[in-house]
């Protein structure tokens, strides 16, 4: 059960950062996942990534759709606002929410069936409209509540628990996100904590939409042999192609510019993505390349992960609606009232 | 013919994408401006050129404006309703027609009087352009019927010079054309014709608006800021008319900045998503939409419901099921609202019954959302929503302060040792909420799936049900919130007859016919759902009821009897459901034909005469 609360003493010796809280708090209840499942590694990146960026904890939405990667929300960050939605249906919630706060960091949880069935449409016009916000969708091939049917994401050729071979071209949300505008776009492996943090911290310095699909294998009903998403599979196909470290604003970034090979990007608070170990053809500013890259390498049967693509010059939906800086909940009603003086001044074109 | 001054209807058929529709609003709005009472219903179809649309103009000088099914003048400017059109028209009653061709005979009656006009022709001859010949066929007969109609030509010429005020050439050739068919009228026809126009006084403190404006500017006014929609007949034009608003009153006269955000969503299951996360955050977010729409939110209505969201959705109803007949106007989505989602849910319902009260109830909308913590709908409907009415002025009071209900700030949060979202409930079984951001003791988790009375997961039997019967007594409790019905008493009523929304004009005259021939009925308006004691207290105080309302299923009749303790038998229906709006000859019809039917219903209670308010 979530409701299985975690012991709260820490010892003292445990580690605080810039607002003085120790990892721990920003746990969450105990996870109800099968042992072993991939989500529960994405969840333990995901406390580390907002530990190190001193993220207030009430100032976090975490929200999700419906199934087992959007149980997830109650396992990280306690102390952060929650919102467990409706299946496919929590972009569009995200979307109302920053819209009307955009004060708040936006995380949002999904899963293949999540967000490339049911809700897929919803994620596109998110992506479109570049809300602002950390979209993990947590991708293991397969609908694990309701046991073992094949998801969208599932390649074509994969073999469900039972045997049986998919035979329809999967959806693949990074190449779906190069194709709509996507200003950050990832994937990572759930088994990979260390390429993972670094891409959700810099995710949420990133003033836009953060598309991260991670390979999530799902222990039981998607991590057999003829599984292209089981954890043996990903380790033998990926292809760690892009190592990005996430810099926070500081003089610091200056000394790592000028490495070999290292190309940086500059995020909107001062921040900076350092990409090192870039292959020479690849440049993660520039759309066309990655997505030749990635066409070329899928052609292969490789798994690129990374930070694959990055542009902070688009406007995030606030920008593009010319919206204050104050979030709108904080607009004093006198200012959003004309009054009876304007009504009456109005009317005389009713006539 | 003996003569009638401002009591008479017109109809005029035309074909839809010609022009037609701005020449007959001018019409109406010339005659409002002649400050006589008068309506106009545009009965257009769902297409963009070529399909047979039609206006009607009521005048009525004691105020009786419903649509009228007595046409005293027809002008039939589209061939293809020709033969519809003209039988149609009442016994004595005019035909103005464009005579550049000949008439079928056929099409003939020996009882009305046709009144020919080469309009075709006369544009051929003082216009140029083909697309100009056209649209200044309608303008022309507009000259017409100012002088069949004895429509004041300063009036008229006043508003085409407002409305032309930035294009000269195309004023002038407005003003050409409707002189044409002035004179046409003046040199070969007796004018005015006996049935005319003069000049009252009606209209001094009242406006010219439609439902879809009104409701726009009573969200403005409610300080709605985030409003999200999917683009959908006949609502679109509410939100159209919002942007406007916004655009004129909330961009921050020292930043520039916007202090609204409208978001055009994918579909109707993302608006109300939209509309739910903005609320979530705290902000008054809204949605509008018509029936399809609200078949699509269904799923999230239900999350709002269960896990407390307020949400403020504006139903502009049209004709059902399916498609069915996106112009035309229906109450069809009442039980579609009131339970709106899977499992039990009941939801908050208010029904404006013309543009002004859509402006007043926008406000009370957004109270009772965030009051109750619940979605609540406003249903209006085509025919209020996107037609031009005649109201009193808007009025707003400075006062008013939005009523955010149970909201926790900072500072309550500092002193409470724990906060826990579903309780303590107050009177109303209405628990505090905190808005994410405010405080790190308000942090709590939402969820649509099973939770306990402190927000937490559940499966557990009893704590799922505490939480699902304080819901139901919240929403009980919210009856003596919602605007109480409007009653209207006579002396000496035999039966009662209930109402809902738009239909309220055409039952009002009905009611006041039919006391002219000694059938004597109360009346009672539904104004909001749930309902109220006034609601179930009329029905006890009358031996039976007639509900009139516009769906084929008597869905107002349903819900009465489905949450009152009104015996089935005691109420009776009235359905007019074909797409048009209702007449008061519908009622006093049905009315008549049944009183011939109806024996003293069997389960009726006499009831005392001390309960008989007057």
């Amino acid at each position: 059960m979530p409701s299985i609360a975690k012991p709260v003493a820490t010892h003292p010796s445990l580690q605080r950062n810039d607002l003085g809280l120790t990892i721990r708090d920003y746990e969450g209840a105990m996870s109800t996942l099968c042992a072993g499942c991939g989500h529960d590694s994405i969840t333990a990146a995901l406390v580390r990534a907002l530990w190190e960026q001193s993220v207030q904890p009430h100032m976090i939405a975490k929200l999700s759709g419906i199934g087992c990667s959007s149980k997830t929300p109650t396992y990280f960050v306690n102390g952060a606002h929650g919102f467990n939605s409706a299946h496919g249906r929590m972009p569009p919630i995200a979307t109302g929410a920053n819209a009307a706060n955009r004060e708040l960091v936006y995380i949002g949880i999904s899963g293949d069936g999540d967000s490339l069935s049911i809700g897929l449409g919803h994620m596109c016009h998110a992506i479109r409209r570049n809300v602002r916000m950390v979209y993990v969708i947590e991708n293991n091939g397969v609908y694990g509540l309701t046991k073992g049917q094949f998801s969208a994401s599932a390649d074509i050729g994969t073999k469900s628990k039972k045997g049986e071979r998919n035979r329809m071209a999967p959806i693949d949300s990074v190449m779906l996100g190069l194709s709509l505008g996507a200003t950050f776009i990832a994937r990572s492996f759930s088994g990979d904590k260390q390429q993972l943090v670094p891409i959700l911290k810099a995710a949420i310095a990133h003033r836009g939409f953060a598309l991260i699909d991670v390979i999530s294998p799902c222990v039981t009903f998607n991590d057999h042999e003829g599984s292209t998403k089981s954890y043996l599979y990903t380790r033998q196909h990926e292809l760690r192609a892009i190592e990005a470290d996430f810099v926070p604003p500081a003089s610091e970034i200056l000394a790592h510019i000028g490495q070999n090979g290292a190309v940086s990007v500059t995020m909107h608070d001062g921040s900076a993505i350092l990409f090192k170990g870039v292959p020479p053809d690849y440049d993660p500013t520039d759309r066309e390349k990655v997505y030749a890259y990635l066409e070329e390498h899928h052609g292969k049967g490789e798994v690129v992960t990374g930070l694959l693509y990055v542009d902070e010059s688009v406007p995030d939906l606030h920008e593009m609606n010319g919206t204050p800086d104050t979030p709108l909940t904080r607009i004093p009603y006198q200012k959003l009232c004309p009054g009876s003086a304007a009504l009456d001044k109005l009317q005389k074109a009713f006539r | 013919m003996r003569s009638r001054i401002n009591d008479f209807a017109i109809k005029l058929a035309n074909v839809n994408g010609t022009g037609s529709a701005s020449a007959n609003g001018l019409m109406m709005q010339a005659i409002f401006r002649m400050g006589i009472p008068v309506s106009g219903k545009n009965l257009f179809p769902s297409n963009i050129q070529g399909l047979p649309t039609w206006y009607e103009i009521r005048v009525n000088k004691d105020g009786y404006t419903a649509r009228s099914l007595e046409y005293d003048l027809t002008v039939a400017m589209n061939s293809q309703t020709y033969a519809r059109d003209i039988r149609e028209l009442r016994e004595g009653g005019y035909v103005l027609h464009d005579s550049s061709w000949p008439l079928d005979p056929a099409l003939v009656r020996d009882d009305v009087t046709f009144i020919g006009v080469p309009y075709a022709q006369l544009c051929n001859d003082n216009f140029r352009e083909p697309r100009e010949r056209t649209l200044m066929k309608n303008i022309a007969y507009t000259g017409t019927l100012c002088a069949l109609l004895n429509v004041d030509m300063e009036v008229v010429g006043g508003l085409l010079k407002e409305k032309y005020a930035a294009k000269k050439a195309l004023h002038e050739s407005n003003d050409r054309a409707l002189r044409l068919g002035y004179d046409y009228a003046r040199d070969h026809f007796p004018c005015p014709l006996p049935f005319h126009l003069e000049t009252m006084n009606a209209n001094s403190d009242k406006i010219l608006i439609d439902g879809n404006t009104a409701i726009a500017l009573g969200c403005v006014y409610a300080g709605a800021t985030v409003a999200a929609w999917y683009p959908i007949t006949p609502s679109t034009s509410a939100m159209d008319a919002f942007k406007g608003f916004c655009e004129k009153y909330r961009k921050d006269p020292e930043t520039g900045k916007n202090n609204y955000l409208i978001l055009q969503a994918e579909d109707e299951l993302a608006a109300i998503g939209m509309v739910i996360g903005a609320a979530w955050n705290g902000a008054r977010a809204f949605t509008s939409t018509a029936g399809p729409g609200i078949s699509l939110m269904n799923e999230l209505l239900g999350l709002a419901y269960y896990a407390e969201i307020p949400a403020v959705v504006i139903d502009v109803q049209r004709v059902g099921p399916s498609t069915g007949m996106p112009t035309r106007t229906q109450q069809g989505d009442i039980l579609e609202c009131a339970y709106a989602s899977h499992g039990d849910t009941k939801h908050i319902l208010l029904f404006p019954s013309n543009p002004a009260e859509c402006f007043e109830i926008a406000p009370k909308a957004f109270d009772l959302a965030e009051r109750f913590q619940t979605p609540v709908f406003i249903l209006t409907d085509l025919d209020i929503g996107m037609n031009d009415w005649v109201v009193p002025r808007l009025q707003w009071d400075e006062s008013y302060q939005p009523d955010r209900g149970r909201v926790l700030t900072s500072e309550d949060l500092e002193k409470l040792p724990k906060f826990t979202r579903y309780s303590p409930e107050d009177e109303n079984q209405v628990a505090a909420r905190t808005l994410p951001g405010v405080h790190a003791k308000g942090s709590f988790f939402t969820r649509g799936s099973g939770h306990n009375k402190f927000g937490g997961y559940t499966e557990m039997p009893e704590e799922y049900r505490e939480v699902m019967d304080r819901l139901v007594r919240k929403h009980k409790a919210s009856a003596k919130f919602v605007p109480p019905p409007i009653i209207h008493r006579r002396a000496g009523a035999n039966f009662g007859v209930i109402t809902v929304g738009g239909c309220d004009m055409a039952v009002r005259e009905a009611l006041d016919c039919l006391a002219g021939r000694g059938v004597i009925a109360d009346f009672m308006r539904i104004r909001g759902f749930p309902f109220d004691d006034n609601v179930q207290s009329f029905m006890d105080t009358h031996y039976f009821c007639f509900v009139v309302e516009q769906n084929r299923d008597a869905q107002l009749r349903t819900l009465l009897t489905l949450e009152t303790r009104v015996p089935k038998e005691k109420l009776r229906s009235i359905l007019v459901y074909g797409g048009f709006p209702l007449s008061a000859k519908h009622v006093e019809d049905a009315i008549l034909r049944a009183l011939g039917e109806v024996e003293k219903p069997v389960h009726a209670v006499p009831v005392p005469e001390i309960h008989i308010e007057e």
